[in-house]
């Protein structure tokens, strides 16, 4: 019976209330999850990139990434990426420092690059479909089109995501809520470039050797 | 603006479908009127369909899969009589295209809406209580991913009578899967149910892994988790891994059939192939996901009903985990006939074999728990050796298709069917239901009547084998699987037996449903008022039956691995906790519900090509779920003097009791 | 490293260790695109020989990979960090096998199949 006593006596000391909590404002374990969800999402990716392997070398008789891929083009595509991740980071490192409205800022920058990147990603599809290498023309141009469009459907999703986030800031300030999403967006963001360089890489560069 | 959408999608000449229609729907009035009557929809919104009580979840999942069973076993009992008649020119009764959508709906019923809402279900409830949590991580997601899940078997029952469902089998093998050969709404059907519950799966398995890694009571560190957490960590961590490459193979396969491209079709370069290697690299770890946390279940039960403590804890962990490695070596050996070289067969079929030595290790675990026990023959016991029992035959079976020369000659015949329906009935099933009637009183306060759990194990047992042992040697007689009708009249009488052996369960699943509502009628005699009705070790014990909504009035501190028998031992167990604190919850909420919905009318739209509405759809899911984000009101404290008087309550009635 | 420990407690300094300041970004971001342009140049200005192309470009973003995993999104051995560096070297693996598994397997389809008419002696040797 000793030890009960002792354990009920000293335990409120040991341990506060909010530490026993589940509390499900806790953000490390929302970023745990979203990190695991990003991990999760990079097998749909990879299964996309071994379907392109895998049919990489079927053109049906169509053209080739050597005579569609316009490799400036997607050198500044890929610029436009990797600058909105840099300035991603600074907006992370602005809400470290508690100064929503540069967050706001920061993030408006990244929303502009992410958007850039998007349009020139369109501008790039359509004029593909219009020289009649549109995603039906061969297995190699479907592979290309869903790998490359999958990438584009997640940066959309990002900006959407980076609209909610510059709102929810300005409304409701740096709490701890809203620092726990923009640390999960970070992280998406930020992921969609590693993705990104898979996808120049070896969807680009190597379709042109 | 309805697409493909027309009145003539209703078959209204089948005359089987229409009187199954009727029924349903006069059922489902009945239900809806009877809710009415009795002014209960109040209660439902609020009780259950915006709760997001991972015990209420768990039960929901099992409710789901309950249900399912029954519309997966009317097939199967369908498919049973059509090849039991169908001998030497007779044509059956099922015509073909009839037949062959009866079989895929079987399979895909039986897998995503029976087998994973049952393990979905049962992890929901127990690991919470199990690893000393008052929830799971993310309440919210949990009751999102059960709609979804919820949402996907409606599209599919909706697609017997608006549509057809497909009728390529249940892995929807392209070419036959595409455009060009299965024109109808019937594969779209199939990916679209598939693509929602995949979604609510993943989210469920991301939310136990997390749950599980962090939510942990203190003390608790991994080698001190209960098997059926260790179990469940490994499965969710598969679900994590695997189902994405499904949503990946299925989104492509729906890219080949909505915008004309061209991955696995006979044309223009397309390589049916590689969707057959892709679906199998989420189909073979997809069984692991199913029978670990039966493993897991029959882990918890034969500990408790022997007496004893579990023989080779760590052996249990370690093979579990090496299960979990090993099931993503393997999956070529579900195609060795695809035309793949001998050095490729040769590797998946090694791995294939090695992959049943951990899963022996278990066995004699169990076996070796047992070994100078003193058994108690519960309902739950029976289960656990009618699995042992039957699973080893199941497994032995399958090391002998992991040969690549036995398996060319075994490939699609009744031989595998027999297998895989061995392993999944006699683990699967088996382990659920095990896992039932051991975790009932915790969920809801009364235990399940015996009799008739006996009853139905009996039933399920005998009918299983005679089910599926003349399957078995159907396959070494040359009869494959699928097969609408034939022209052998040697193998009519073993297909009657089947057939003998198919109602036998059938018998059993009614034993079920007879054991729910004698044991709901006899509730009061059938209490629980101790929490530990069966003298059990782990942690879900040590609260009360059925478990409060916060589960633990004060979050356990835990020193070993069997803490509750130990507690109970040193007369720790039990003891009133004296001083009480507010316990923080989720708060309830209907965005998981209304997502789910409006992800139904997405995928509805999206087979159907009504592209207004699945833009409405899809909007729908996106706004109700930033809505949601800018909800800061999502939880709220439990007062501890409210604690205090529940748990005043629950003591004065163990007193009573005693 | 699994174990719960208080997130008050832990939160603090791993927040503040692993959110690196504005002379982490500066440094990913110059060394991203100094790879990024070396990757480009290699292909289009034909910087390495043909045949080691592909080899170069694989070498070029694995390192672009590792840049950004430890300077964009923390990835290291701190306490703090381990958790989402085990779990991503976990699917790395993983990826790993899915991917080179999947191209195995199709290749040695492809090799064995496409050719109507092959002696066994041909197969073996494709295999």
């Amino acid at each position: 019976m000793n030890i009960i006593t002792t354990t009920l006596a000293d335990a409120p000391a040991r341990a506060p209330a909010h530490d026993l909590d589940h509390g499900h404002d806790d953000g490390s374990n929302t970023v745990l999850g979203f990190w695991i969800y990003l991990m999760s999402d990079c097998l749909i990716f990879s299964s996309l990139f071994a379907t392109f392997a895998v049919l990489a070398g079927n053109f049906a008789g169509g053209p080739s990434g050597r005579e569609l891929f316009d490799l400036p083009y997607v050198g500044v595509e890929t610029l436009l990426l990797l600058i909105s991740s840099f300035t991603f980071g600074v907006a992370a490192l602005n809400m470290y420092a508690d100064q929503s409205s540069k967050v706001i800022a920061w993030l408006a920058v990244t929303f502009l690059f992410g958007a850039g990147f998007i349009g020139m990603e369109i501008q790039e599809f359509a004029h593909l479909i219009q020289e009649g290498a549109g995603p039906g023309r061969s297995a190699f141009l479907s592979a290309y089109f869903t790998l490359v469009g999958t990438h584009g459907l997640h940066v959309t999703a990002g900006l959407i995501w980076l609209a909610v986030m510059m709102h929810q800031t300005w409304r409701f300030g740096l709490d701890g809520v809203v620092r726990r999403r923009i640390a999960c967006l970070s992280l998406f963001w930020h992921f969609l470039d590693l993705i990104w360089i898979c996808v120049f890489s070896f969807v680009y560069l190597r379709g042109v050797l | 603006m309805f697409g493909k959408l027309s009145l003539d999608a209703i078959p209204l000449e089948q005359p089987i479908i229409m009187g199954t229609g009727v029924v349903v729907a006069l059922l489902g009035l009945t239900i809806l009127g009877l809710i009415t009557y009795f002014r209960q929809w109040k209660y439902l919104w609020v009780e259950w369909i915006t709760s997001v009580d991972h015990k209420k979840i768990g039960v929901m999942y099992f409710g789901l899969g309950l249900v399912m069973l029954l519309r997966g076993f009317a097939d199967a009992i369908m498919m049973r009589t059509q090849q039991a008649m169908a001998a030497n020119g007779a044509a059956g009764y099922l015509p073909p295209e009839h037949y062959d959508q009866i079989f895929t709906a079987h399979g895909v019923i039986m897998i995503f809406f029976v087998a994973m809402p049952f393990v979905i279900g049962l992890m929901n409830v127990v690991v919470p209580l199990q690893i000393g949590a008052r929830d799971i991580a993310f309440p919210f997601v949990n009751s999102l991913g059960f709609w979804l899940s919820a949402m996907g078997a409606g599209l599919v029952m909706l697609s017997m009578w608006v549509g057809d469902f497909a009728a390529t089998g249940w892995v929807a093998y392209p070419p036959l899967s595409e455009l060009g050969l299965s024109p109808t709404t019937g594969v779209d059907y199939y990916i679209w149910s598939l693509q929602i519950s995949g979604l609510g799966t993943t989210l469920a398995g991301i939310n136990f892994v997390v749950t599980i890694l962090r939510m942990r009571a203190p003390g608790m560190n991994l080698m001190k988790m209960p098997v059926f957490t260790w179990t469940a960590l490994i499965t969710n961590i598969l679900i994590v891994a695997i189902f994405p490459v499904l949503t990946a193979t299925l989104a492509m396969l729906s890219a080949d059939r909505y915008l004309g491209m061209h991955f696995f079709t006979n044309e223009l370069g397309g390589n049916a192939m590689m969707y057959i290697n892709l679906i199998w690299i989420w189909g073979h770890p997809e069984v692991y996901v199913l029978i670990l946390p039966a493993f897991g279940a029959f882990s918890e039960i034969i500990p408790t009903f022997s007496g004893k403590p579990l023989f080779g804890y760590k052996s249990m962990v370690y093979a579990t985990a090496a299960i979990g490695v090993l099931s993503f070596f393997v999956w070529l050996h579900h195609f060795f006939t695809m035309g793949s070289g001998a050095n490729v067969n040769a590797f998946f079929g090694i791995m294939t074999t090695i992959i049943s030595i951990p899963t022996g290790v278990k066995l004699f675990n169990w076996l070796f728990t047992m070994y100078r026990g003193r058994i108690r023959f519960h309902t739950a016991t029976l289960w656990t050796i009618g699995f042992m029992v039957t699973f080893a035959v199941g497994g032995m079976t399958g090391v002998l298709l992991a040969v690549p020369g036995a398996d060319f000659v075994l490939h699609n015949s009744l031989f595998l069917v027999a297998h895989f329906h061995n392993v999944i009935i006699g683990g699967v099933v088996f382990g659920c239901l095990a896992g039932m009637s051991f975790w009932f009183p915790k969920v809801f306060g009364f235990t399940l009547n015996e009799f008739w759990g006996k009853v139905s194990f009996w039933c399920w047992l005998v009918g299983y084998w005679l089910a599926f042992t003349p399957l078995y040697i159907l396959g070494f007689m040359g009869m494959t699987r699928r097969m609408n009708h034939y022209d052998h009249p040697g193998w009519q009488p073993l297909l009657i037996v089947a057939l003998v052996g198919v109602c036998i369960i059938g018998a059993g699943i009614v034993s079920i449903l007879i054991q729910l509502a004698v044991s709901i009628r006899d509730r009061e005699k059938n209490r629980d008022l101790t929490g530990d009705p069966w003298d059990a070790r782990s942690l879900e014990w040590s609260t009360a039956s059925p478990a409060p909504f916060y589960n633990f009035a004060r979050i356990p501190r835990i020193t070993s691995l069997e803490q509750h028998w130990d507690d109970k031992e040193t007369g720790r167990a039990g003891v009133r906790v004296a001083i009480f604190e507010d316990i923080h919850m989720p708060k309830n909420t209907a965005a998981g519900f209304v997502i789910a919905v409006f992800g139904f009318v997405l995928s509805f739209s999206l087979i159907w090509h009504m592209w207004l509405f699945a833009a409405v759809g899809l909007l729908g899911m996106i706004g109700t779920f930033v809505v949601r984000t800018y909800n800061r009101d999502v939880d709220y404290d439990v007062p501890a003097p409210t604690v205090a008087r529940m748990e005043a309550e629950r003591f004065a009635l163990a007193r009573k009791a005693a | 490293m699994l174990d719960r420990t208080s997130p008050a407690r832990v939160a603090q300094p791993a927040a503040r260790a692993a959110h690196g300041d504005l002379k982490t970004y500066g440094i990913g971001f110059a060394l991203s695109l100094g790879l990024t342009i070396l990757s480009f140049g290699a292909v289009m200005g034909g910087l390495v020989p043909h045949g080691m192309m592909l080899g170069a470009i694989t070498v070029l973003a694995v390192a672009q990979l590792l840049v950004q995993l430890v300077f964009f999104l923390h990835l290291g051995a701190a306490p703090a960090q381990r958790n989402n560096t085990v779990i991503f070297v976990l699917t790395a693996l993983l990826i790993a096998t899915v991917v080179s598994g999947s191209l195995w397997v199709m290749h040695n389809a492809d090799t064995n199949m496409m050719p109507m008419q092959m002696t066994p002696e041909r197969a073996m040797s494709k295999d």
